[in-house]
Order: structure tokens, then C-alpha cells, then sequence
């Protein structure tokens, strides 16, 4: 049995605990590369990362990509769109086919 | 390309032999198995990338409604709503293997099958606008499970494929022509060994028949 995690600045953050998912606000690069690593160890299977935080430890991120669990997903905070989370699926299309051919053009 | 050390004997020939049938067989199988990954990916990242602008404008609008339902109240009352949550979510993972890559599938439980559970406050002291904005974030929710699971396997299944189509690659432009070059070299050396020793018995043959028979003396009696 998994747990899901929430992890980001507490303001984007804090409507998913009512949702019965477990909230981690972090603040800084080094706090959140240490959680990051601490959830991944402690049994959660899906991480969603606000992407502000996501940038700050692309590193880690990167480690688990090629895991089957957990999943680090990123999601947008209360900050805006960055578009960090459409950069990572433009990256697999290139990662798989060589070049970006399906989402080049928009 | 037969520049590595080969060694020109039959026994070298027929295990080359059998490299090469196994190099193009296994060419064969890598290069059907790329093709159907890509094809698999391809359908796969395009729903990513749908759920992923479905989910990202979805927890917009969430946050949006948050933050005017946190300017409608204080920080104190909002914190104290939000403190116990009475909803849990469990998640059970499963692994589906698709074209020998363990992609994820989730299923999740939650603690209490009521959907209006997500409200962990009593109505008397929050403004009406929390409880739109914790509706939008639930609304949201089961694409957000969804598309956890679909990344992921997008992900795995890029690296497969990247690993793939270099495997294939090699075999398609080293390994095989390599092969094929050092069993022609093969080949042709014990050709030329075979020649090689048939000149030498004709030529031995020769050299002894003149030695029994004399012809050479014969031919020269003067007359």
C-alpha cells in the first residue's frame, strides 16, 4: 500500500490535504532534495512536485525517472504556469524518436 | 574489416557462421520491438500531454479559487478548516509489462467511499468559497491519478526505446557487416590455402615421378 505526497511551497500546496493526500511544505534547494529523497524511501509511490520546486532539484528528479516507483510528477503552483511540466513530456517524445515531432509546432 | 585477429580456420568459420544467423534473427525481433514501442508511446504521449493540460488548467483554476476564498477569511479560521483532514487516499500500485517494460498502474482507495468527505470543516465559519475551491481540487483529483500513471510509463518507455534503437543500431551497422566481412576474409584464406596445397602435390607428384623414371635425362640423349 503507497501514499501519495504533495511537495512545494505551502501555498500551492495546502488544498490537497483536504483531499486526503499528504502535504510537504518545503522552502529551499537543499529541504527539498532532502525530502524528496526521504518520500521516496518512506513507501510513497506518485510525488507531485510543484514545478517551482522541481527546478531546484532537477538532480534528484532525474534519479527516479527511471524507476518504476515513485512517480515525480510536476505540477503548476500558485505562482503561474513555468511550462516545466510540458518540457518534460516534450523531452521523452525526443528522448524515444530522436526529434520533437508531435508538440514542435505549438 | 578484417582487421581484428581472426583466426582462419573452419572452426572460426562455423561459429561465425552461427554469430551472424543469431545477430540477424535478434536484429529482426529488436527491430519489431522498437517499432511496436513507438507505436505504443506514441498513442501513450499523446493522452500525457492532453491529461497534462487538462490537469494543469484544472489546478489553476483550483488555486485561483483558494485564493479568493483565503482573502474572504482569515488565515486562522482557514488553517483550523484544513487542519484534520477526514479523507485518506490509499494507493495500490500494480505493474502492467508492456513489451518487457514495467510500466505502473495505480488504483487508489479512499478511506470513506462519501465524496462530500473532502470538506473537513463544520460550514459555520468558512466562506462558501473554500468549498468550491476544495470541490474544483477534487474534481481534478482522479486526472491527476491518471495522468501520474501515464507520465511514468511515458518515461520508462522513452528510456526502452532509446535503448532499443541503439541496440538495433549496432547490430544493423557494426556487429552484422563486421561479422559477414571477417567470414568472407574466412572464407577466402582457406580458398587459397586449398590452392596452395593442390600446386604443391602437383609440383611434389612431379618431382617424383623424375626421380623414378628420368624423363628429363631421357628427352636429352643426344642421338
Amino acid at each position: 500500500m503507497y501514499k501519495i505526497a504533495v511537495v512545494g511551497d505551502y501555498d500551492s500546496i495546502y488544498g490537497f490535504a483536504t483531499l486526503g493526500l499528504d502535504t510537504f511544505p518545503v522552502s529551499g534547494r537543499k529541504e527539498t532534495e532532502e525530502k524528496l529523497e526521504e518520500l521516496a524511501g518512506s513507501g510513497y509511490g506518485i510525488i507531485y512536485i510543484t514545478e517551482a520546486a522541481a527546478a531546484e532539484c532537477k538532480s534528484v528528479i532525474e534519479k527516479f525517472q527511471e524507476q518504476i516507483l515513485p512517480a515525480v510528477i510536476q505540477i503548476p503552483g500558485v505562482f503561474g504556469n513555468t511550462g516545466s511540466g510540458i518540457q518534460g513530456v516534450k523531452d521523452s517524445v525526443e528522448q524515444a524518436v530522436g526529434s520533437d515531432i508531435l508538440f514542435s509546432n505549438n | 574489416m578484417a582487421s581484428t585477429q581472426v583466426n582462419p580456420t573452419r572452426m572460426e568459420l562455423t561459429r561465425l557462421k552461427k554469430k551472424l544467423v543469431t545477430a540477424v534473427k535478434g536484429h529482426k525481433l529488436l527491430k519489431d520491438k522498437r517499432d511496436e514501442l513507438m507505436r505504443q508511446f506514441l498513442d501513450l504521449v499523446r493522452e500525457n500531454m492532453a491529461l497534462r493540460q487538462k490537469v494543469e488548467a484544472g489546478i489553476l483554476s483550483a488555486n485561483k479559487n483558494f485564493v479568493i476564498a483565503k482573502a474572504g477569511m482569515s488565515e486562522q479560521i482557514l488553517n483550523t478548516a484544513l487542519m484534520a483532514p477526514k479523507q485518506e487516499v490509499y494507493l495500490e500500485a500494480d505493474k502492467k509489462n508492456v513489451m518487457s517494460v514495467d510500466v505502473p498502474v495505480f488504483h487508489t482507495k479512499t478511506r470513506t467511499a462519501d465524496a462530500n468527505d473532502i470538506y473537513s470543516y463544520g460550514f459555520a465559519f468558512t466562506s462558501g468559497d473554500l468549498d468550491g475551491a476544495v470541490k474544483s481540487l477534487a474534481d481534478i483529483l482522479p486526472d491527476m491519478l491518471k495522468l501520474a500513471e501515464v507520465e511514468k510509463s511515458c518515461q520508462l518507455m522513452a528510456a526502452e526505446i532509446e535503448k532499443t534503437r541503439r541496440r538495433v543500431n549496432a547490430l544493423e551497422h557494426v556487429i552484422i557487416p563486421e561479422t559477414q566481412q571477417n567470414i568472407k576474409y574466412i572464407t577466402m584464406k582457406l580458398d587459397e590455402n586449398e590452392r596452395s596445397t593442390q600446386i604443391r602435390l602437383m609440383k611434389v607428384k612431379d618431382m617424383m615421378l623424375e626421380e623414378a623414371h628420368h624423363y628429363k635425362e631421357r628427352e636429352f640423349v643426344p642421338q
